[in-house]
C-alpha cells in the first residue's frame, strides 16, 4: 500500500540523487549541501510514510514485505546520512542512494498491494530486535557498496587510465575508513539486536532457540565481520583484499535476509 | 576591503565623467607570437610597468595605462579619451623605444588589439584560455597583482577599472562553472594527485625524494602545498639534496641509506639519472614489512626508469611510471580542450557587458555635451536679444527668460537621458550614438570650448 508520503519520499530521494550526480561531476559545495538536504527531507517524508503505516498496525511495519522493504531503504539511507557526516564525503551518495531508491521503487512494483496487518509477535523489545537487525544489514550493505568502490577504484589505480569520476571519489584509506565505520555500525546493532532477541524469547518462553537456522546465519555473519576488523589492518590484509573479504561477507548477509527468512527459519518468516 | 575601494574608485571616476568614445587597445607578445628570446627582452619589472604607465599618461598619448607582464606575455593596454585610430601604433612605438628594440624586430611578432578584440582578448587571457598551460591559475593572480599596482598607481580610469575588475570577475566564473582549471596537467601534478588518491590528505605523510632534479623538485613543492607532514631528500650528490632539503623544508639522507628510507614513507618519488634501477623490487618487499603493509605510493619519473618494473606486482605498492603520468596530463588536456567552447561563452558574455557599460558611459557623456551645447546657444540668444545681466527690469525680464529657457533645456534632455539610464541598467548597448553626436555637432571641439 504506497500512500503519497511514500511517493514524495521517493522524489526527495531522485532529487537528492540528482544533485550527488551533479556534485560529483562539478564539485560545487551548493549542490553537494542541497543533495545532503534533499536527503534529509526525503528521509523525514519516509518516517512519516512509515509512522502512517505504524499507527494502523500498532507496530514496526516489518511483518509485511512492503513494509520491511521500505524500512530498509529508510535505515539504509539514514546509516548512509551518518556516515556522510561523520567523514565529511558526499561522493559516495552518488552510488548509495540509487540504492534506497531502486529498494523502495522495487517495493512499491513488487507488494504495492501489500496490506499492512499487525504481526504475530509484538512489543517495544520484539519491534526493537527488528529494528535494529535491520539497521545491521543495511549497514552491511553500504559498506558492501564501500567496499565495491574500493576493488573498482583500487583497479583503475593499478591500471593508470583514470576517468573523471575517478578524482571525485574518495581516496582508497578514506573508503577503507568509511567501510570499517559501517561494519561497526552493523555489527554493534547485529549484536545489540540478537541480544534483544533472545531476550524477549526468554521472556515468552523460557528458552533460547539456538538451533533456529536464522540464529546460526546471524551468528555467522558476526563471526565473518569480526573477522574482517580484525584483518583489515593486518599487514598481509589491509587494501583490497580485506575489501575484497567485506564484500564477500555481505554474500552471508544477503542469504540471511532473504533465502534464510523465506525458507528455512521456523519463526524469522515474517512475509 | 581593497576590492570594495577599487570598486568605489572606479564607479566614481565613471560618473564623473564625461566622455566620447574611449577605445580600449593593446599592444603585447605572448608565448604563441613571439620567441623566448624577444619574450626576455620585452619582459617589465613591476616598477618598469609603473613608470611605462606614468610615461604614456604623461605623454599625452593615453588617458589610463596599464602593464601586464608575466613570463610568458607582456601586454600594454591603453584607453584614450577620444577615438584615435593611430593608437596602436603610438602604443606600439612607446614599446619599442622603451624596451630599446627596433620596430622591424617586433613586426610579427607583437600583437594588436582595439575596441571589442582588446577587451576579448584581456578576459581570455584573466581565464586561462590564452595561456601556455590551458587553464592555469596563477594568470588571474598575475593578472590581479598588475592590476591592484596600477590602481595604487593611478594611472587606471573608469575604463580600465571597469576592464580588469570584469577581468578578474570572468577568470573567477570560468573557473568555478567550467572544467577548465580541473585535473592535473604536468606529470609531477599527476603524481602527487594519484597519491592523493591513495591516501586521502597529505598532511602528516611522509615522502621520500630520490634525486634532486627539476621535475623532482616541482614534485616536492607541490607536496609541500598540501602540507606534507616529512620529506626526506636522497640524492647521489648530498650538497645537492641539502641544497634542495633547505629549500623545501625537508632532511637529508645518505645515498648508502637508501633502502633504509624506504621503510616509512608513504611516498616515494625517484627522479635520478642512470640506466640501471635504483629502486628495485627486491629492496621494497624488504620494505614492506617494516611498513607494517601500509600503502606505499611510488611515483617514477625517471627516463630510463628508476624503480625495476616488476615492482608493480608488490601487494599495497602503487607504482605509477612517466607514462602513466603522461597518459593523465594528455587525457587532461582534452578534457580541458573540450571547456573552451563552455568558457568562451562566459567570455562572450562579459565582453557585451563590458561593451554595453562602455556604450552607456558614452551615453552619459552625450547628453553632459548636449546640454552644456544647448546652454550655450541660449546664453548666446539671451545675450543677442535681452542684453548683458544689469539690474532693473530688463535684470528681472532676463531672469524669468533664464529660468524658462533652462527648464526648457532641461525637460528637452530628460527623456534622453532617462532612457540612456535605463539602457545602462540593463546593460545594453545604446545604438546610434555616433550619429547623434554627428547631427549636434558635439565631436566639434570648437563647441567644446565654448561652453
Amino acid at each position: 500500500m504506497t500512500n503519497w508520503l511514500d511517493v514524495l519520499a521517493l522524489c526527495l530521494y531522485v532529487a537528492s540523487f540528482a544533485f550527488y550526480v551533479l556534485n560529483l561531476y562539478h564539485e560545487r559545495v551548493w549542490s553537494g549541501r542541497v543533495a545532503t538536504l534533499l536527503l534529509i527531507a526525503g528521509l523525514v517524508a519516509h518516517y512519516y510514510a512509515l509512522l502512517e503505516r505504524s499507527r494502523i498496525i500498532h507496530a514496526i511495519p516489518y511483518d509485511d514485505l512492503y513494509g520491511s522493504m521500505s524500512l530498509f531503504a529508510w535505515l539504509l539511507a539514514l546509516t548512509y546520512l551518518g556516515l556522510e557526516l561523520f567523514h565529511r564525503k558526499r561522493a559516495v551518495g552518488s552510488l548509495v542512494v540509487p540504492f534506497v531508491i531502486f529498494w523502495l521503487v522495487v517495493a512499491m512494483e513488487v507488494a504495492p498491494s501489500s496490506q499492512p496487518h499487525a504481526p504475530a509477535a509484538n512489543g517495544a523489545l520484539f519491534a526493537l530486535h527488528i529494528t535494529i537487525g535491520i539497521l545491521a544489514y543495511a549497514a552491511f550493505a553500504i559498506s558492501f557498496l564501500l567496499s565495491l568502490i574500493y576493488l573498482i577504484q583500487n583497479r583503475i589505480l593499478r591500471r593508470g587510465r583514470p576517468g573523471l569520476a575517478f578524482w571525485r571519489f574518495p581516496a582508497l584509506e578514506v573508503l577503507e575508513r568509511m567501510s570499517r565505520s559501517s561494519v561497526w555500525i552493523g555489527l554493534v546493532a547485529l549484536i545489540v539486536g540478537t541480544s534483544l532477541g533472545f531476550v524477549w524469547e526468554h521472556r515468552l518462553t523460557g528458552h533460547f532457540a539456538i538451533a533456529d537456522p536464522k540464529v546460526l546465519f546471524t551468528l555467522l555473519v558476526l563471526a565473518v565481520y569480526a573477522i574482517y576488523l580484525a584483518i583489515v589492518r593486518a599487514p598481509a590484509w589491509r587494501g583490497a583484499r580485506a575489501a575484497l573479504v567485506c564484500a564477500c561477507n555481505f554474500v552471508i548477509v544477503l542469504f540471511s535476509y532473504t533465502v534464510v527468512n523465506l525458507y528455512f527459519t521456523n519463526f524469522h518468516r515474517f512475509f | 576591503m581593497a576590492t570594495e575601494r577599487i570598486e568605489r574608485v572606479a564607479n566614481n571616476r565613471g560618473e564623473d565623467s564625461v566622455r566620447g568614445r574611449a577605445e580600449v587597445a593593446l599592444i603585447g607578445c605572448n608565448h604563441t607570437s613571439a620567441p623566448v628570446e624577444l619574450r626576455e627582452r620585452v619582459a617589465f619589472t613591476p616598477e618598469q610597468a609603473l613608470k611605462a604607465a606614468n610615461e604614456l599618461r604623461q605623454s599625452g598619448i593615453i588617458e589610463e595605462a596599464l602593464v601586464v607582464s608575466t613570463c610568458n606575455r607582456s601586454e600594454l593596454y591603453g584607453v584614450s579619451g577620444e577615438s584615435n585610430e593611430s593608437l596602436p601604433r603610438a602604443l606600439m612605438s612607446y614599446f619599442g623605444d622603451f624596451h630599446k628594440i627596433g620596430l622591424h624586430e617586433l613586426d610579427g611578432r607583437v600583437y594588436q588589439h582595439v575596441g571589442r578584440h582588446a577587451v576579448r582578448h584581456l578576459f581570455r587571457v584573466a581565464s586561462g584560455l590564452d595561456s601556455m598551460l590551458l587553464g592555469e591559475a596563477e594568470i588571474l593572480g598575475q593578472v590581479r597583482d598588475a592590476y591592484n599596482r596600477a590602481l595604487g598607481n593611478g594611472s587606471t580610469g573608469p575604463v580600465l577599472n571597469r576592464l580588469f575588475q570584469g577581468a578578474l570577475e570572468v577568470g573567477k566564473r570560468v573557473r568555478s562553472e567550467t572544467e577548465i582549471g580541473a585535473r592535473p596537467m604536468s606529470v609531477a601534478f599527476a603524481g602527487v594527485k594519484l597519491a592523493e588518491r591513495i591516501f586521502g590528505d597529505l598532511k602528516n605523510r611522509r615522502a621520500v625524494i630520490v634525486g634532486a632534479g627539476a621535475v623532482a623538485e616541482q614534485v616536492v613543492e607541490h607536496l609541500r602545498l598540501r602540507g606534507i607532514g616529512e620529506l626526506r631528500v636522497v640524492n647521489r650528490s648530498f650538497a645537492r639534496a641539502q641544497e634542495l632539503a633547505l629549500r623545501m623544508g625537508g632532511v637529508v639522507a645518505e645515498w648508502s641509506a637508501l633502502e633504509k628510507s624506504l621503510e616509512q614513507p608513504d611516498i616515494i618519488v625517484t627522479s635520478v639519472s642512470g640506466n640501471e634501477p635504483v629502486v628495485t623490487r627486491a629492496m621494497l618487499e624488504r620494505a614492506m614489512p617494516a611498513r607494517a603493509g601500509r600503502a606505499v605510493c611510488v611515483i617514477d619519473l625517471g627516463v630510463p626508469r628508476n624503480v625495476e618494473p616488476q615492482a608493480e606486482g608488490i601487494y599495497n605498492a602503487y607504482l605509477f611510471n612517466i607514462d602513466h603520468l603522461g597518459g593523465i596530463v594528455e587525457q587532461n588536456r582534452k578534457a580541458r580542450e573540450s571547456e573552451i567552447p563552455r568558457a568562451d561563452a562566459i567570455v562572450d558574455e562579459h565582453v557585451e557587458k563590458f561593451l554595453a557599460w562602455q556604450t552607456s558611459l558614452e551615453g552619459a557623456g552625450l547628453v553632459e555635451a548636449l546640454r552644456a551645447r544647448l546652454n550655450a546657444e541660449r546664453e548666446s540668444l539671451l545675450t543677442a536679444h535681452v542684453g548683458a545681466k544689469g539690474a532693473g527690469a530688463a535684470a528681472v525680464e532676463r531672469e524669468q527668460l533664464e529660468r524658462v529657457t533652462r527648464e526648457l533645456i532641461e525637460r528637452i534632455v530628460q527623456l534622453p537621458e532617462k532612457r540612456l539610464r535605463e539602457q545602462r541598467k540593463l546593460r545594453r548597448p545604446v545604438e546610434g550614438l555616433a550619429a547623434l553626436r554627428e547631427l549636434f555637432g558635439l565631436n566639434d571641439k570648437g563647441n567644446e570650448g565654448e561652453q
